[in-house]
């Protein structure tokens, strides 16, 4: 296949790197003739790249936009990408259009456009995030002064936590924690003595900052 | 009417200032603070700091309310993207976007775009001035 890349910085140059392994033949448009990246990128890949305006038609023409399978706009700039892709649609009939998106919002533009693929890193990254962060997590409070070490933190218990029915006073925590208050779902607040714990009840307590995790994975583990 | 002008340049702040005049209610967006300086003193509509291709900024702008949209900073490819996102995200009645490059201002004109190319407008005004100064010899 015959694929443009538009943006010649590193995300442009990996790609280029990894479809020319693939065997395809690939043109890289970069606008700056300033920076290294060019020559850089001419140095390590052989004579690939073309010097202009990706978003030009006059530079899309000279670059044989015409017969082209594919094109691929990666500029860290979303309105030179989106702009790539439709003039590559609109006037050379380019079959399928890709195109990086820093703001994930702009996701629905894109394809409200007619632009086949986006591709948004900062979306991606944001859900390896949210994987890796623990959901329930224990939010620190207060650091209770003079008390070297200690804090008061809270925790909402989650559906399915295996301390859910037992009393709150019973739950075996670690060294160095108590829970101090629950306050359930309606608001209303409970000593632990007494009281049996709830799904997205809020759990208030006093621990040791080397105890929190313990503690967190004492109150919301299945 | 209420408008929202993206991009407070020469024009932007002419634009604005005319509107206003007329007794539109104006917002001005600019990515630069120090563009507003452009804008007279007496000027009253708002000001708004923030980049017009980013959708909450446009919404903080008042758009979903607006009658009109323009977008004249010095991008052609800002300009397009926010025009784009007023009249198709925002359904905003009316969406003017000024861009320079007359064969990308063509392109968006045949795909709907009301556009508008300083550089066409200008070319065509100097030679009809140059062909009638000729004319008058």
């Amino acid at each position: 296949m015959y694929i443009i890349v538009v943006g010649g910085g590193k995300v442009g140059f990996y790609l280029a790197k990894e479809l020319l392994d693939e065997g395809h033949e690939v043109l890289v448009i970069e606008k700056d003739e300033h920076s290294p990246r060019s020559t850089f990128i001419a140095e390590e890949l052989g004579d690939v790249v073309l010097k202009g305006d990706g978003c030009e038609a006059a530079t899309l023409e000279a670059a044989g936009t015409g017969r082209a399978d594919m094109l691929i706009a990666v500029t860290g700039d979303d309105e030179d990408n989106l702009v790539a892709c439709q003039v590559a649609r609109a006037r050379f009939r380019v079959p399928k259009t890709m195109a990086r998106i820093n703001n994930p919002k702009n996701e629905l533009i894109f394809r409200k456009l007619g632009i086949d693929v986006t591709v948004s890193a900062t979306s991606a990254i944001l859900n390896q995030i949210e994987q890796e962060l623990p959901t329930h997590r224990l939010v620190p409070l207060l650091h209770l002064r003079g008390r070297a070490g200690l804090e008061m933190v809270e925790v909402r218990i989650p559906a399915g936590s295996r301390i859910i029915g037992k009393e709150a006073s019973d739950v075996l925590l670690p060294q160095g924690a108590m829970i101090t208050l629950i306050v359930d779902a309606d608001g209303n607040p409970h000593l632990p003595a007494g009281y049996s714990v709830h799904a997205e009840d809020v759990v208030i307590a006093v621990s040791r900052v080397d105890a929190e995790e313990q503690l967190r994975r004492a109150l919301t583990e299945r | 009417m209420r408008v929202v002008i993206m991009g407070c340049g020469r024009v932007g702040a002419q634009l604005a200032t005319m509107l206003e005049q007329g007794r539109h209610e104006v917002t001005v967006l600019d990515v630069r603070p120090s563009a507003f300086s452009r804008l007279p003193a007496s000027f009253h509509g708002r000001k708004l700091i923030g980049n017009g291709i980013d959708q909450d900024v446009l919404r903080r702008a008042g758009i979903e309310a607006a009658d009109a949209f323009v977008a004249c900073t010095q991008g052609d490819n800002r300009n397009v993207m926010a025009a784009q996102i007023a009249k198709h995200i925002f359904n905003v009645p009316c969406v003017v976007s000024r861009i320079y490059d007359p064969i990308r201002e063509e392109m968006y004109h045949m795909l709907g775009l009301r556009t508008i190319s300083p550089t066409k407008i200008g070319a065509e005004l100097l030679l009809q001035a140059i062909e009638g100064g000729r004319a008058g010899e």
